[in-house]
């Protein structure tokens, strides 16, 4: 008796393994066709031969990643020296995502405090309003940014008229644009991850804090940050890693001079001039250096949770 | 105006209103030095309001508020020199037990060092020396309870709030830290202003009881005013157990009042002033202060039918129909049983009542 009811006890727990196997099927489908097979392809794709009109031949050679990091001249026999061109347009990637994500987070926690401190009923309502703008297009917003930016623009006209300025503020073909444009289509990803972490906070803490002489700012600064930080840490990354790759808002508002990585990576596999193998090596080389920046920083984050 | 005992806080007609809504209606009390003074009622009476204006998370829509002769009903919460214990702890979970400690000494300025040293103290009072480094949710909530405890007395308070800070606790916790509570008042002499709406730890933890019901203050009294001569209806149902009778006065004489029960039974009581013949009143009667015997006795006694008894403890409960459709509950203390008779269901009673039990009550 009991050892049939053991052998039925299995026999179920086998079913409930195999069941659970399918059911996971459709999962670890979408995580190979669509993560793992086009980082794969791509990091073939960057041993590869280039072939003059785009496309690539199948021999394999490191001449991408050798165009990415060495000067060897024009005609490719001097000695090899450090090729700073596209180091700089990384390392300026990098500043322009990193200010754009200071900014985003600049406005966005003020914003996601005060929808998460709103009435409870009128909150969804604020979400939605922080989402309309982006139901439209993304090529539309940025093009729109321009619009407003530019020299004879609304933006200008408005403050020339209101006697602030007397010459139009030059904003459009500057980092400061490119920040700008960044900053605005990724602001709802900042705003979201730290409004669910508002919204979770226990504002008693903040009662708490106060009524232990703590002022608003220090109850902030040493209470809420640290309870919302996972929020914020998110909402860096979300505003941050897209930023880093972004080429809409650089090449329309930045102009030739703010060229960054993803308007690099794009013109390599746009027309006949590209060069897939190169374009596939310097996407290689920006997914290196995302990953090994969440690396770090998660390895400092478990750290600090490890600390008493 | 000078008194013999000082006064802690001193509330004067405060009012709270929220839009058309009044939370509490003309409030005045003054709350001792050295006292461990209770705000109890139901949930909604306003209580924990009134403790939330005197720590400064809610405005005085009028009147004052007074903390040892010092108006503070505008200073902002971290200018009060009173700290609160809340009802869940709102302990800081990225803060070691003994940085929740610390965190108020360190904000009115005290080094770090002092900090620490005054909060290994205060962790040796409430027992907790060994958890300093945890994180409170490494600890039980009874520990998490006395770190809050701990946290809020740290810097001295001048007055302690304390709103509700037992009830998440389970009951034979919550009967030790009622006891340890009132120690650690003792100890430290601080002034404690408690807010609860569990009357029986109200009556074992004060010095004073403050009854409030929507927004109003019912009673003001010691434990053994507010059980024994409730002064209205609210009191005498909501604090211990009552038998309620609607009776009308037939007649008064010698400061006695003789009152008739809907089934024609008669009781009398002490007479209150403006109580006259033919009033429609309630009189109140502790079932510990009736008892029951299969014969009329001496006492004034009503006949009746036993419906249940209840075994509950320390007591048997015995519910008894008396004609009129009156129930009575009588309690019987199970220490007695030998002396006083448990009817079995069923079997006619006569429900006897101590000379001066009933009060009676004009609302």
């Amino acid at each position: 008796m009991a050892g049939g009811a053991a052998t039925g006890g299995s026999a179920a727990a086998d079913t409930y393994k195999s069941a659970r196997h399918w059911l996971l099927l459709p999962s670890w489908l979408v995580l190979v066709l669509v993560v793992l097979a086009p980082v794969c392809m791509m990091l073939i794709y960057s041993f590869l031969t280039k072939e003059f009109r785009g496309g690539v031949i199948w021999e394999p050679t490191l001449a991408a990643y050798d165009q990415f990091f060495f000067d060897r001249g024009l005609f490719g026999d001097d000695p090899p020296k450090i090729e700073w061109t596209y180091i700089t347009i990384f390392w300026r990637s990098i500043w322009q995502a990193g200010l754009a994500t200071i900014l985003s987070l600049i406005i966005g926690f003020p914003t996601a405090y005060f929808i998460a401190t709103r009435p409870e009923r009128t909150r969804a309502l604020w979400v939605f309003l922080v989402t309309i703008p982006y139901w439209v297009n993304l090529l539309i917003r940025t093009v729109s940014m321009k619009f407003l930016l530019r020299d004879q623009g609304p933006m200008n006209d408005f403050l020339i008229s209101t006697g602030l300025i007397d010459d139009p503020l030059r904003i459009v073909n500057t980092n400061l644009a490119v920040q700008l444009g960044l900053f605005y289509s990724y602001l709802p990803f900042m705003v979201l991850p730290i409004y669910a972490s508002v919204e979770r906070y226990n504002f008693a803490m903040s009662e708490a804090a106060a009524d232990l002489y703590a002022t608003k700012w220090t109850t902030l600064r040493r209470i809420v940050l640290p309870a919302v930080k996972p929020g914020v840490i998110a909402g860096c990354i979300l505003v941050f890693v897209p930023s880093l790759g972004a080429f809409l808002a650089p090449d329309l508002l930045g102009g030739a001079k703010n060229f960054m990585i993803g308007s690099l990576i794009e013109e390599q596999f746009k027309g006949n001039a590209g060069n897939w193998p190169f374009g596939a090596a310097a996407a290689m080389v920006l997914l290196t250096m995302v990953l090994i920046l969440l690396m770090i920083f998660a390895r400092q984050q478990r750290r600090a949770e490890a600390s008493p | 105006m000078t008194e013999n005992t000082q006064i802690a806080v001193d509330v004067r007609d405060a009012i709270k209103r929220y839009g058309d809504f009044t939370a509490l209606h003309r409030i005045s009390l003054g709350i001792r030095d050295n006292e461990f003074f209770t705000l109890l009622g139901p949930s909604g009476c306003g209580k924990t309001t009134l403790l939330r204006m005197i720590a400064g998370f809610e405005d005085v829509t009028e009147g004052a508020i007074f903390l040892y002769g010092e108006e503070i009903e505008d200073l902002p919460p971290h200018q009060r020199p009173v700290n609160t214990v809340f009802q869940n702890y709102a302990l800081f979970p990225h803060m070691s037990v003994l940085e929740n400690v610390s965190f108020g000494l360190e904000m009115r300025g005290a080094s770090k060092a002092d900090a620490r040293t005054r909060a290994g103290e205060m962790l040796e009072l409430v027992q907790l020396t060994q958890f300093a480094s945890r994180k409170p949710s490494q600890l039980s909530g009874g520990q998490q309870q006395r770190v809050a405890l701990a946290r809020a007395l740290a810097p001295s308070p001048k007055v302690l709030l304390l709103d509700e800070p037992l009830s998440a606790l389970d009951l034979k916790l919550r009967k030790a830290m009622q006891i340890e509570l009132k120690h650690i008042q003792r100890e430290t002499g601080i002034t404690f202003i408690f807010v609860t709406h569990d009357q029986e730890e109200a009556l074992t933890m004060s010095d004073r009881i403050a009854v409030m019901s929507a927004g109003e203050m019912q009673q003001l009294g010691d434990p053994r005013d507010i059980y024994e001569t409730p002064r209205n209806m609210f009191v005498a149902d909501f604090i211990g157990d009552t038998n309620l009778l609607d009776v009308s006065v037939e007649g008064i004489a010698a400061g006695r009042a003789t009152c008739k029960l809907s089934g024609g039974h008669r009781l009398t009581c002490d007479a209150v002033d403006g109580v006259n013949a033919g009033a429609k009143v309630h009189l109140s009667v502790r079932p510990e202060r009736l008892f029951l015997s299969d014969q009329p006795t001496a006492a004034e006694s009503l006949q009746g039918t036993v419906v249940e008894n209840i075994f509950i403890g320390t007591d048997i409960s015995t519910i008894v129909d008396v004609p009129g459709g009156q129930h009575f509950t009588v309690r019987t203390s199970n220490s007695d049983r030998g002396n006083k008779r448990i009817l079995d269901p069923g079997t006619t009673a006569y429900v006897n009542m101590e000379p001066g039990a009933a009060r009676l009550l004009v609302d």
